[in-house]
């Protein structure tokens, strides 16, 4: 066997793992490699403008299609820009390989021309990572880190390669399935358990299904068993916000999203049940509120893979650690066996039904100004039949997209849950339109954090991306300015979007149609017109500048104590409440 | 506001790891990033080929956060098993520390005969001072240096805990 430069080797492990797309940015310490995937052509590059860019964007690439995103960044300024997508995406659970660049072996620790200690810096906030310091190690470790990535609870993984592993030359050869010494994710459920977890199912009054982001991790097949399992247990479903279209919006046992903004009935249901079985979902802060407050008289069964997530905030009477695909293939079948009946959740559900009647996400409308709720129903109006991809950047714009924009299917709702990264959505778009060329790609962006990757518009103009981003314009960083109008007595301290740009002129300054859309009147024919363009639109829509994001959980709060609407807000907090996040 | 504390105990974990780099700052990390504590941290290899190395963490934390801890260092990629000694059972714990004493007449006789009392060898000594070599447990430990304090106490180096369980199982 000849031996092969790192850079080639790296190239050829690329292609043997199925990599069709990068998202990346050279630099002086990535040169090899760059000049490898020009020689091979094997791998579609796609130049961003930003590397925190291509990270979010390899994460909008993996959530809409399911496999790993893939990162190439240069050393030193190329990996600190992407710590904010590698956290991003180990928050979320996101499968990425970042591959970046190290200054030579020889000159690691001598404060070099645009040297960073990547390894060091990323330790924590990935899943794992490596520093490759010999050509013949590169190419067993980069089929394990996409095995490390993708298995499990997935995450993004770091591989550092120094310019003269690059260069160096080893032998390379395709390894097989990857057993690993240590790590051995546990993908099925413990019999019993599953067992228990049905009994407890077929004995329950008032059961709640609290799903989230694992679900839509477990890939397609576990959507379906969501839906088979809710069919037989009579139990309603709601999820967290990373989980929305695991189970569909139009079904019957669909509660809505939980939590902070979540709706009156799935935060009364979860406050009321009398079972609460959390699958792939890890009672987040948003979702739990006020832990002592938070379900209290539930039995509590937790199915994740990761066993750190159970028992992190709330106690449960039941762990389950496995795939929550696995899982629920498992209940189904159990419950099946054993023929059990449909329970009588009768009751329950004509409970469920009294919260629903307080039609929690209804707002006010306008003749005036257009309702930025309304703006997110008229764009579902419109492009619902479609199933498109929607992405967010993060604040009242995503809380909304969340609560009225309504997902049947998984996989069609990228949005920065854990982190909470404003600059996520155009990249995250631009990676998704790449994954499902076919697809109508949206980002739902507010005015300020389209700001935080802006640049991002050259990489659509680019690749000839159909992307569309539908900003809500409303003059401020609207969930700020929320929270100073629910905690500081509306002093507005630097949350007014001054000296925005003229986003359409913008928009053509890149090559892009821009359209601007001011009173409700135009609504339609704008959303219209963005739709009839088959390039990449950005929609500039003013919407009601003091508009609110309700229902809404304050913070410390329990869910029984949601704020519904604004005449509801007091004004000022405790300092026990204004210390939380 | 004041910001409360839980209630802590003091619990001995044996980490079996992959001896790769980096792993002891993925382990120091693990526990400064979550806001755990660590009392004492020692790490040696333990096999003939050094592959495997094993981390000995003393840690006060709530039984909740101990069981987080233990879950939080069960998913590191290196990690092959983790063991909380205290939770599992009877097993012995052992410190070593060389103590620096320095005097003259009384001081001198008495801090030999206290050495003796807790069974320290004299690994160094000039006419002025000894260097005196201990095992134990940290109690044993923390006394017999208090009692050096009175008697010239110069310097001390401490090893950390290690810790096995008692009977014939591996951990």
């Amino acid at each position: 066997m000849t031996e092969k430069s790192g850079a080639d080797i790296l190239v050829e492990a690329l292609c043997d793992l199925g990599v069709e797309v990068v998202f990346g940015y050279p630099g002086g310490a990535v040169l090899p490699i760059y000049d490898a995937l020009f020689r091979s052509g094997r791998i579609k590059h796609i130049l961003v403008r930003h590397e925190q860019a291509a990270t979010h964007a390899a994460e909008g690439y993996a959530r809409s299609t399911g496999k790993p995103g893939v990162v190439l960044v240069t050393s030193g300024p190329g990996a600190t820009n992407a710590v904010t997508g590698i956290t991003d995406a180990l928050m979320d659970s996101i499968p990425m390989v970042v591959i970046t660049g190290q200054v030579p072996t020889t000159l690691i620790g001598s404060d070099a021309f645009q040297e960073a200690d990547t390894v060091g810096i990323t330790r924590h906030c990935t899943k794992h990572n490596y520093l490759v310091k010999d050509p013949a190690r590169l190419g067993p470790v980069i089929h394990e880190a996409f095995h490390i990535a993708t298995s499990g609870r997935p995450g993004p993984v770091v591989v550092d390669i120094p310019k003269n592993v690059q260069v160096a030359t080893a032998k390379y050869q395709k390894p097989g399935p990857i057993q690993h010494k240590t790590y051995r994710p546990a993908l099925k459920a413990d019999r019993a358990a599953i067992e228990q977890v049905v009994d407890m199912l077929a004995a329950a009054e008032r059961p709640v299904l609290y799903t989230g982001g694992g679900v839509i991790n477990a890939g397609p097949a576990a959507s379906q068993l969501l839906q088979e399992l809710a069919r037989i247990t009579g139990a309603p479903v709601t999820s967290t916000l990373m989980g929305l279209g695991a189970y569909p919006a139009s079904g019957p046992a669909w509660l809505g999203m939980l939590g902070m903004h979540g709706t009156y009935e799935a935060n009364m249901a979860m406050n009321q049940a009398d079972l609460v079985v959390a699958i792939g979902s890890r009672f987040d802060d948003r979702v739990t509120g006020r832990l002592d407050a938070f379900s209290p008289n539930s039995r509590k069964v937790h199915i994740d893979i990761d066993r750190s997530s159970i028992n992190k905030t709330v106690r449960i009477d039941l762990a389950i650690v496995a795939d929550a695909g696995h899982a629920m293939e498992d209940m189904v079948r159990v419950w099946k066996a054993r023929q059990h009946p449909k329970p009588d959740t009768a009751n329950w559900w004509q409970r469920i039904g009294e919260w629903r009647a307080k039609k929690c996400l209804s707002f006010p409308e306008s003749t005036k100004e257009i309702m930025p709720q309304r703006a997110i129903r008229a764009l579902w109006e419109a492009t619902h039949a479609r199933s498109p991809i929607i992405t967010t950047e993060v604040g009242q714009h995503q809380m909304w997209a969340a609560q009225h924009f309504d997902f049947d299917l998984p996989n069609k709702w990228l949005t920065s849950g854990g982190l909470g990264t404003m600059g996520y959505g155009l990249p995250a778009a631009i990676g998704a339109q790449l994954g499902n060329p076919k697809a109508l790609v949206i980002d739902i962006a507010g005015e300020a954090s389209i700001q935080m990757n802006i640049q991002e518009l050259a990489t659509a103009t680019q690749y000839r991306l159909p992307v569309k981003v539908f900003i809500l314009n409303n003059e401020y960083m609207g969930m700020v300015r929320q929270w100073q109008e629910l905690t500081y007595e509306s002093r507005y301290s630097e949350s007014y979007s001054d000296a925005l740009p003229d986003f359409v002129k913008l928009a053509e300054a890149y090559g892009w149609k821009g359209i601007r859309i001011e009173t409700p009147d135009q609504l339609e024919a704008g959303i219209a017109d963005m739709l009839a363009h088959d390039g990449p639109v950005m929609v500039d829509c003013m919407v009601a500048k003091l508009a609110n994001c309700f229902p809404m959980i304050p913070s410390g709060a329990a869910h029984t104590e949601m704020i519904l609407q604004a005449n509801e807000v007091s004004g000022t907090m405790d300092d026990e409440a204004k210390a939380l996040v | 506001m004041h910001i409360s504390e839980e209630k802590a105990e003091r619990h001995t974990l044996a980490v079996i790891v992959d001896n790769e780099p980096g792993i002891l700052a993925r382990i120091a990390g693990l526990f400064t990033a979550r806001g755990y504590n660590i009392e004492s941290l020692t790490v040696s290899e333990v096999t003939a080929d050094k592959a495997v190395s094993r981390i000995t963490i003393v840690t006060s934390a709530s039984p909740a956060t101990l069981e987080q801890i233990v879950a939080q260092l069960d998913r590191l990629v290196p990690v092959h098993r983790v063991h909380d000694l205290t939770a599992e059972g009877p097993h012995v714990e052992r410190e070593l520390a060389l103590v620096k004493v320095r005097g003259t007449g009384d001081h001198r006789i008495e801090a030999l005969r206290l050495a003796d009392v807790y069974r320290a060898r004299v690994v160094d000594a000039t006419t002025s001072s000894f260097v005196f070599e201990v095992t134990g447990g940290i109690e044993k430990i923390d006394k017999f240096v208090e009692l050096m304090g009175e008697v010239g106490l110069i310097e001390v180096a401490r090893t950390g805990i290690v810790a096995i369980a008692r009977g014939k199982d591996a951990a």
